[in-house]
């Protein structure tokens, strides 16, 4: 979305194509206040600002097609996209742009353990959609499994929904996510159990209890630690990873890291990925946070409108310049420096690449 | 337990690291306390005061800086937080009494005047308190900011209302 | 269960309602929510049995990629119903195995 802003500004014919009943990624289900600097919207909830965004998409005259699967990109960046019709009615279409950017956010990673495949053991996102998104509880008495921000994060709110959180589990001996998230939940008396798994739930036509257990540092559990716990919903929080099938199949280098979520496209300061004229952005290229991702598409939007002429040079630059400034702000602090050096590092494996293929081509 | 590894700070910590206003401060009247202490990229407390009473800088992830001196206690900063973390302590009423104001951001039935169990950091309830005031301002964005009467020796401690677990 | 009032998403509008079954048991839903959602409202979270196990399945990733809440609806076997909105009439089972298509018509 905002790579389409960006571009659609400059004066770009943009289409989106979305595989949603609504443009804009999570932002709608983000219903709590960002952090980041209040020069650029922050203290502002995510669902105000995905409003904002498409808006601004609608009063710059971007067209975007809901319902619709880009399913692949072949040579000449041209994209087969499967559109929804009717109640099982699809259409395909062939759209031929000049210019791609890629931005199909990331997908939640599963924990496996017996009774795992049990209806109530869901995804946290999952969870987040149906109470934020489509107003629905999916259960009322939620075991979270996972501290990171995401946990923590849909914990909460699905407390503001109207279900409980029985307790949050954490293998690791800390909690992951950012204390104030927390804290938060804490002194609402919600038990964060470090240093605990999950082994196993039970339940026949829906879980009904999930027993946890203390790990050792070598994550083997210890016995006669485990404690059952009556829950009708497991929501597991453990972690994100790119999705990354679009632009793997178009051809662009991938390289792995753990910090950003695992395998994801490599680029050069422009969003640009080896494949010349396909750009990404957002968690597609390496799991971070909201506010990253909408800078990360102003520098593709303006790199686009720069190369088509859009854009003169030196304007880009001054954007594309004041978008890496908040970049950095913004992968500061406690959970930044690891980021940083891993998305310095698909720049180098950018520019590594790009010059070996230049010596072989 | 650290804060790490619970989610629950403590006041001798923040009382540490001098991020909580003195005695003498608090004897007063209303003052700001930022319980953030783990630093984010996060400023809109910064920007929020309209006294410049709290400073986080250049750098946003620096953890906000409360001048004490400079902090009238309107309570503005509460519902900007992002993370929840700023509560508005006041120790100026009586030697029996005081209040905390804190974000609250559920569904609620209770009003003015109606009596309800104080919760810790924990969530452990740990005395009974008057609600004093409800503000709910545009500005806020649907954060409302609860004032609770406590108790003087609780207004260290108390962070929210006491919920009831089944479990 | 919907979540009728929320502090910050507010009350839940009032919107239309439509019609469904769900295996014979006439259900209502609001036009246009996604299948998934009319059920879990009303308090249903078995989609479909798999296979060979004859294990139950239910909403697991919420966004159509997973196919833990495919169902037979109006027919035709293996719709992700999360995605899928629900219409006015719809005909919806709970899906054993890969399911059979039929001819509604």
């Amino acid at each position: 979305m905002s790579a389409a802003i960006e571009a659609a500004s400059a004066g770009v014919k943009v289409l989106v194509i979305d595989a949603n009943e609504k443009a804009g990624g999570q932002l709608f289900k983000q219903i709590h206040k960002f952090f980041g600097s209040s020069m650029h919207r922050a203290g502002v909830r995510g669902i105000d600002i995905g409003r904002e965004l498409l808006e601004k998409c609608e009063e710059l005259g971007v067209e975007i097609w809901l319902d619709s699967l880009a399913i692949g990109i072949y040579d000449n960046l041209r994209v087969a996209v499967d559109r929804k019709t009717g109640f099982n009615e699809h259409k395909m279409i062939l759209v031929e742009p000049k210019k791609i950017v890629i931005a199909t956010g990331a997908s939640e990673n599963a924990v496996r353990f017996p009774g795992w495949t049990l209806p109530g053991v869901m995804g946290a996102g999952a969870a987040q959609t149906m109470i934020n998104f489509h107003r629905v509880l999916p259960g009322k008495k939620v075991l979270t499994i996972g501290s990171g921000n995401v946990g923590l994060i849909v914990s909460y709110q699905l407390m503001q929904a109207g279900a409980e959180i029985e307790g949050i589990v954490e293998a690791l001996p800390k909690i992951n996510g950012y204390a104030v998230h927390a804290s938060k939940l804490t002194r609402e008396g919600i038990p964060i159990y470090t240093g605990y798994t999950v082994l196993e739930a039970h339940g026949k036509e829906r879980v009904s209890e999930a027993v946890i257990a203390k790990v050792n540092p070598d994550w083997s559990t210890i016995p006669g630690t485990e404690k059952t716990i009556e829950v009708d919903t497991i929501a597991i929080a453990a972690g994100l990873k790119p999705l990354t099938g679009l632009a793997h199949m178009a051809g662009c280098q991938l390289t792995f890291d753990r910090f950003l979520g695992g395998w994801a496209p490599i680029h050069n300061e422009h969003m640009e990925t080896t494949v010349p004229g396909i750009y990404i952005a957002g968690d597609s290229t390496g799991v971070e946070e909201a506010n990253t991702a909408i800078e990360e598409g102003k520098l593709a939007g303006t790199a686009i409108a720069a190369s088509l002429g859009y854009l003169d040079e030196k304007e880009a630059d001054a954007l594309q310049e004041a978008a890496w400034e908040r970049l950095k702000g913004l992968r500061e602090g406690a959970h930044g420096a690891e980021r940083t050096q891993a998305k310095e590092h698909q720049l180098h494996a950018y520019a590594e690449y790009m010059e070996r293929r230049g010596e072989v081509g | 337990m650290s804060l790490s590894a619970s989610g629950v700070l403590t006041t001798e910590y923040l009382k540490e690291i001098g991020k909580y206003p003195s005695e003498e401060r608090m004897k007063q009247g209303p003052v700001a306390v930022c319980e953030c202490v783990e630093k984010i990229p996060c400023n809109p407390c910064e920007s929020s005061c309209p006294f410049h009473a709290i400073t986080i800088g250049e750098n946003i992830s620096e953890l906000p800086c409360v001048t004490w001196g400079k902090c009238t206690g309107c309570g503005s900063c509460i519902p900007a937080c992002s993370g929840l973390a700023v509560f508005v302590l006041n120790k100026s009423y009586s030697d029996e009494v005081g209040s905390v104001a804190f974000p609250y951001e559920y569904n609620y039935t209770f009003q003015v005047g109606d009596v309800v169990g104080a919760a810790d950091r924990s969530g452990k309830r740990v005395c009974d308190g008057v609600i004093k005031r409800i503000v709910n301002t545009k500005k806020a964005d649907r954060t409302t900011v609860v004032t609770l009467e406590v108790p003087i020796a609780f207004v260290d401690e108390v962070r929210s209302i006491y919920r009831e677990r089944r479990s | 269960m919907r979540v009728e009032s929320h502090p910050v998403l507010g009350k839940l509008e009032e919107a239309p309602m439509v019609t469904i079954t769900v295996d014979g048991k006439e259900l209502k839903a609001r036009k246009g929510e996604m299948i998934l959602a009319a059920l879990l409202a009303n308090g249903i979270i078995v989609n479909r049995y798999t296979r060979k196990r004859h294990e139950p399945r239910g909403l697991f990733c919420g966004i159509g990629q997973c196919t833990d809440c495919m169902m037979t609806v109006n027919g035709i076997p293996n719709v992700r119903t999360c995605i899928t909105p629900v219409e006015d009439g719809m005909k919806i089972e709970v899906q054993d195995g890969l399911g059979v298509w039929r001819d509604e018509n």
